[in-house]
């Protein structure tokens, strides 16, 4: 039998790659929880369980010309479209090279111009009308452009959530809506957020058509995205994709979850783990062998060591340099 | 030199901007086929087309946020809060978005729009339809405010504020609209943001102030010159950030300051203005600086005796200026 990924138009080298940056993003995430706990970096908000739902996202698209808006934990977003290991870790250690904010930002505010990932702030779901407005940049300019917004379901109830997705499917604009539910909003869970059974269910009230799929499968939101930025490409407008995850650890490194969840629950759902369940499908369709894992892991692990080490010894930005970039600089950067 | 009204300095400027560079669209409640509930933007839909003069679902806060992701990929939006009174909804947007996109992301992305709004009472708007909204944004470094009086500074300075690389909000008087008329070339020009104009120069007393009480202040100081005071008028223009420079030079000058604005007294742009001036000229006053403002009330009410109590006028303007040349 032919297998899933084939299926789903996906080559064999593209899901080598999908597991690869999967593999990379929890092992990154990882080390950034043990810089925390040593107290090296002050915080970590992490995306561990959400890795599948963010690369199969990423992977759907055109990498070259699309845009993201990713929301804090999309580290598998941002590492699959170009920002590196060792800018993250920039970031991590608030250094001045850090392109995300040169150290302005907490680590998990992305923004990287030349990769087309959106500067974002704290105040959840403020992307979604942005990536509308890419969308209506690329549709004036008959580009065939399409912006992908990410969000957890707790954004889903933000008015800007549904301003923006309403004016995009009145004028049927080529923007992705993904909620990655990983049902909770720090301590809330999903049925004290949401009204409805599921979130794609807002979709009808939009004009768009919503899907709720399995987000701890990596091909199932490929195609389900893949499909999405198509009709969104031939000016069908919009679509509202809810992937179902779970978030492994706790919101952040400010957080205990075990005031709010049960630890049953917690491990019930790590046995799910979408790492674990692609790296058999990838061995199984004979893609992955013992010996290239453990050569895997091994070139990860040195390339994580290099940019802890880099980012650590990197210089801070000059406190001054607090001062500028309010307004647009001249050449000589002093004042307008 | 045409003679026209304030609100068609603001069409005219649009019009050209919109046909010297493609990017530059217009976004908002009403603003197409109706061309605006003040017609700020008549005739823009037929010669443009719907594409970019958009009509949006009336939502403030995606205007403003849709505005602003466009303008990241290089689009110049022109977007229309249809009364100032509710951008409320689009603070978040513009305060936490639009004015900190350069700063946080370290220069690599800016946002280059306009959010253009009308203010202001003296038109029966009441609560809603009358308020002057620029104190709570002119304290957000990131944010230019510009607040044009003349149909002259209008066009010169809304096409400076669709050129500029940093978020601009454009408050139009709205009770100038029609009332305020004057000479405006045809051709292109820019005035500078954050640059205040001397309206007329004065030695006795300096009155700043900016939009509309601006002609107040002027009408003030015709009268008052036959009485042998001789007022300089400061026009603001732009309130964020201010133009320090001309403020101190005026007020050190005169050493007798009255500022006037048609907000409410505490917590206004005159708060910041009257603490820039006790920093620097203090040995230079010959008087305590007086401010002329709206009362500490939420906003003005609707029955015109009311209305009339809380708007400011050319008479409370005059009586203000002449008893601080009095001092």
């Amino acid at each position: 039998m032919e297998h899933k990924h084939k299926q789903a138009g996906l080559t064999d080298e593209a899901v080598v790659g999908m597991y690869e940056t999967m593999l990379l993003t929890r092992r990154l995430d990882e080390r950034m929880w043990l810089l925390n706990r040593s107290g090296k970096i002050p915080f970590v908000v992490s995306g561990q369980g959400q890795e599948a739902a963010q690369i199969g996202a990423a992977f759907a698209l055109n990498r070259e010309q699309d845009y993201i808006l990713p929301y804090y934990r999309d580290f598998g977003v941002v590492l699959a479209f170009g920002m590196t290991v060792k800018d993250l870790m920039l970031a991590a250690f608030a250094k001045a090279e850090d392109p995300n904010s040169g150290g302005r930002q907490m680590p998990g505010h992305f923004g990287q111009k030349k990769n087309r990932i959106v500067t974002g702030s704290s105040p959840v779901t403020t992307q979604v009308p942005h990536a509308v407005g890419i969308a209506l940049a690329a549709k004036m300019d008959q580009k065939p452009i399409v912006s992908l917004v990410t969000f957890g379901e707790g954004s889903s109830n933000q008015g800007d959530f549904h301003e923006g997705a309403n004016f995009a499917g009145v004028h049927k604009l080529p923007v992705l809506f993904m909620c990655e539910n990983n049902q909770y909003a720090i301590s809330v869970p999903y049925d004290k957020q949401v009204a409805s059974p599921r979130v794609s269910d807002r979709a009808a009230g939009y004009g768009m058509p919503g899907y709720t799929i399995d987000g701890n499968d990596p091909i199932a939101v490929y195609q389900c995205v893949k499909e999405a930025a198509d009709r969104a490409r031939r000016g069908e407008g919009p679509s509202l994709i809810e992937t179902l995850t779970y978030r492994l650890t706790p919101h952040t490194s400010d957080d205990d979850d075990r005031s709010y969840r049960a630890a049953e629950e917690v491990s019930g759902a790590k046995e799910q783990d979408p790492l674990i369940s692609f790296r058999s499908y990838v061995k199984e369709a004979g893609l992955l062998t013992d010996e290239r894992e453990e050569e895997l892991e091994k070139e990860i692990a040195a390339m994580i060591n290099e940019a802890t080490e880099y980012a650590e010894q990197a210089p801070y930005a000059s406190p001054e340099s607090a001062l500028h970039f309010v307004y647009a600089e001249s050449e000589q950067g002093a004042g307008e | 030199m045409a003679v026209i009204s304030y609100i068609e300095a603001v069409t005219m400027a649009l019009r050209e901007e919109m046909e010297r560079d493609q990017q530059v669209f217009v976004l908002g409640e009403d603003v197409g086929k109706k061309g605006g509930v003040f017609k700020a933007t008549e005739g823009l839909y037929a010669q443009f087309g719907e594409d970019r003069v958009l009509d949006t679902p009336l939502a403030e806060s995606a205007i403003a946020g849709v505005a602003i992701g466009a303008a990241m990929v290089g689009k110049r939006p022109v977007a229309e809060m249809q009364f100032a009174d509710f951008i409320m909804p689009a603070v978040n947007q513009i305060i936490s978005e639009a004015a900190r996109i350069r700063y946080r992301s370290n220069n690599d992305w800016h946002c280059p729009i306009v959010i253009r709004a009308p203010y202001g009472g003296g038109i029966h708007g009441a609560l809603y339809h009358s308020q002057s909204v620029e104190a709570i944004f002119a304290n957000q470094p990131g944010l230019k405010i510009v607040m044009p009086s003349t149909p002259y500074d209008v066009k010169g300075l809304l096409k400076a504020a669709i050129r500029d690389e940093d978020p601009v909000l454009f408050f139009e008087h709205k009770k100038a609209y029609r009332s305020i008329k004057g000479e405006v070339p045809d051709d292109d020009y820019v005035l500078p943001i954050g640059k205040a104009d001397v309206k007329r120069k004065g030695e006795d007393i300096t009155v700043i102030t900016y939009g509309l009480c601006v002609h107040f202040a002027l009408q003030a100081s015709e009268k008052l010159a036959q009485e042998g005071i001789n007022a300089e008028i400061v026009d603001l223009r732009t309130v964020y950030p201010l133009d320090k420079e001309t403020i101190i030079e005026s007020a050190s000058k005169t050493g007798k300051v009255l500022l006037v604005t048609e907000d409410n007294k505490e917590g206004s742009v005159m708060s910041e203005v009257a603490a820039i001036i006790a920093e620097h000229c203090l040995f230079d006053l010959d008087a305590p600086v007086q401010r002329l403002a709206g009362p500490d009330v939420p906003a003005m009410p609707y029955a015109l005796p009311m209305e009339k109590y809380f708007m400011m006028s050319p008479e409370k303007v005059e009586n203000a200026m002449r008893d601080l040349a009095e001092f």
